[in-house]
């Protein structure tokens, strides 16, 4: 049973359809990439899974359950890091811990979820002591304290410099090797390609594509791109393939990597030529994810 | 763990943060213990001549007890659960298993729990250095600030519900409570036949100031609950939840 199910899901606030018709499903123990750009429908999509709000249409399933009426129990199975959240200034780490512990049936001790999100220094500091970065990570921790089937981080690391950033991923990648699922929303593509194990992208609503960090929008067939410095005296209309100079560079593209550059090497070998930088490419994530989410009408 | 040994424990965590929160603390405790030092010591020895003669702190003490879970009750929770709401607490606290009622169970009693230990510091303060005298009937006392509390609390939770965002939430609360407390004899007697005398009786403040002074009033003898006024009270308490469980919100509000 998938952990997540959503099928033919709708949404409208008045007259704007936020969502409609979005169908995904997430497996067990997989991290899911949730990806789109503001006002896609993100926010709205991982509400009604969180349980916050009420679908218009469609079906939806979290951990075997309806959220609109899992109730007190699904809440106990799910964790849910808020993209933005206060927390009581007063408190130290562990007293927040033991508080929100006491809500669930079978929580995990506070120590071993601070140690997991790297904060057992901090133990017994006031959280008004603590940095952004690390009340930020307090937040995981507390999404963490109910020992969740089901983790939902929506843009864990917004305001995360790149250290903090880095360091977030390992801990994400910790909670992948309990065993937990994990929903990730977030704007940053190497944040996605890094964790999930599986990407959708939605915009306007709707999924616009489906897959693995390496195949989304079908990256992995998309034409690859041979780049080299054009040696001295070698024309670009010399080359045996069709090329185009950019900038004193050779471009290709093509459909057929391995083919192409096998002819372009036999080729420069012949003539005893070096190919300085020559470097073979696929589109980026981001440029998939930026090709997917272009609005249609520019 | 029962649900009832939560609210305790909720009721523990929200008075852990109300004490070490010096601001919240400075302003339900020392306004009123100050006003009780300042006129009270101007008024000693004063008599109210519209009150049958009675002195002055035996009408001031009940006043501040009123002005104290007023404050404790209503604009401690219309402010704080208003600056809740929107920097995500309360949306947080919605997505685990904590039953809302537990987590209000605890937010309310921890009301009750400031305004018992004012309305004790007042009466014995009162009573120590004004010679003020002690309620007639502590029963009838306490089912009058049970009353008028659990009133309070439930108006507070209204109101916050009604105010847009958290930056307006002191102005707001202050400019609906603090009139309202001026024209309710909280702070000094009025002239029963004045204007502002009529609407204040149309208010909760009002009511419960007349109801706990009737509990403390040495010219009779109540030995009961001061039904005649406290009834208001409760009217108004009804009103504030059931609007407060219509229109309150965990998330934040985002314009």
């Amino acid at each position: 049973m998938p952990a997540i199910a959503v099928e033919g899901l709708r949404k409208s606030y008045g007259a704007v359809e936020a969502v409609r018709g979005l169908s995904f499903q997430v497996g067990e123990g997989e991290v899911f990439g949730l990806l789109g750009p503001n006002g896609a429908g993100k926010t709205t999509v991982v509400e009604i899974l969180e349980g916050y709000r009420r679908r218009d249409a469609g079906s939806v399933s979290v951990l075997g359950v309806d959220p609109a009426n899992g109730g007190r129990a699904l809440r106990a199975r799910v964790g849910i890091m808020l993209q933005e959240c206060a927390m009581p200034a007063a408190f130290t780490a562990t007293e927040l811990l033991e508080m929100y512990a006491g809500y669930y049936p079978r929580p995990r001790r506070p120590g071993e979820v601070l140690e997991l999100v790297g904060l057992t220094e901090k133990a017994g500091a006031r959280i008004k002591t603590l940095s952004g970065g690390q009340q930020r990570r307090l937040d995981l921790a507390l999404a963490l304290i109910g020992d969740p089937e089901l983790i939902f981080l929506d843009e864990p690391t917004t305001g995360f410099d790149p250290s903090a950033r880095r360091d977030a991923w390992e801990i994400v990648r910790g909670i992948r090797t309990l065993g937990r699922t994990v929903l990730l929303t977030t704007h940053y593509m190497d944040e996605a390609q890094n964790l999930s194990d599986r990407i959708c992208v939605i915009a306007g609503g709707e999924v616009v594509a489906e897959g693995s960090p390496e195949t989304l929008g079908g990256r992995q067939v998309a034409a690859a791109r041979i780049r080299f410095v054009l040696p001295d005296g070698v024309d670009v209309r010399s080359l045996p393939l069709t090329a185009q100079a950019v900038d004193g560079h050779a471009l290709i593209e093509t459909a057929t990597p391995t083919r192409t550059l096998h002819e372009l090497t036999s080729w420069a070998l012949q003539r005893d030529l070096e190919l300085p930088g020559l470097e073979v490419t696929r589109p980026s994530l981001e440029d998939v994810y930026l090709e997917l989410t272009r609005p249609p009408q520019s | 763990m029962s649900d009832a040994t939560m609210a305790l424990r909720q009721v523990g965590y929200e008075q852990r943060a109300f004490w070490r929160n010096p601001a919240s603390a400075f302003f339900a405790f020392a306004f009123p213990l100050m006003f009780l030092g300042i006129f009270g010591t101007q008024n000693r020895g004063a008599r109210l001549e519209s009150l049958g003669g009675i002195p002055y702190n035996s009408y001031y003490v009940p006043a501040l007890i009123t002005f104290g879970v007023i404050g404790a009750c209503m604009t401690n929770i219309s402010m704080t659960m208003t600056i809740r709401r929107d920097s995500g607490v309360l949306k947080r606290v919605r997505g685990t298993p904590l039953p809302p009622w537990v987590f209000m169970a605890g937010v309310i009693g921890s009301s009750a729990v400031v305004s018992a230990i004012l309305a004790l510091l007042l009466t014995a303060a009162g009573n120590v250095f004004y010679s003020v005298n002690l309620p007639h009937h502590l029963g009838g006392l306490l089912i009058t600030l049970v009353v008028g509390g659990m009133s309070f609390c439930a108006l507070g939770l209204a109101l916050s519900a009604l105010i847009p965002n958290a930056e307006a939430a002191p102005a707001i609360t202050n400019a609906v409570v603090l009139p309202l407390l001026f024209i309710s004899g909280t702070f000094y007697p009025l002239d029963p036949n004045s204007v502002l005398t009529h609407i204040a009786n149309w208010f909760p403040m009002r009511p419960l100031a007349l109801a706990v002074f009737h509990c403390f009033d040495p010219s009779n003898d109540l030995r009961g609950v001061p039904w005649s006024d406290l009834w208001k009270v409760l009217l108004w308490g009804a009103a504030g939840l059931f609007v407060a469980v219509r229109r309150f919100q965990w998330a934040p509000r985002r314009t």
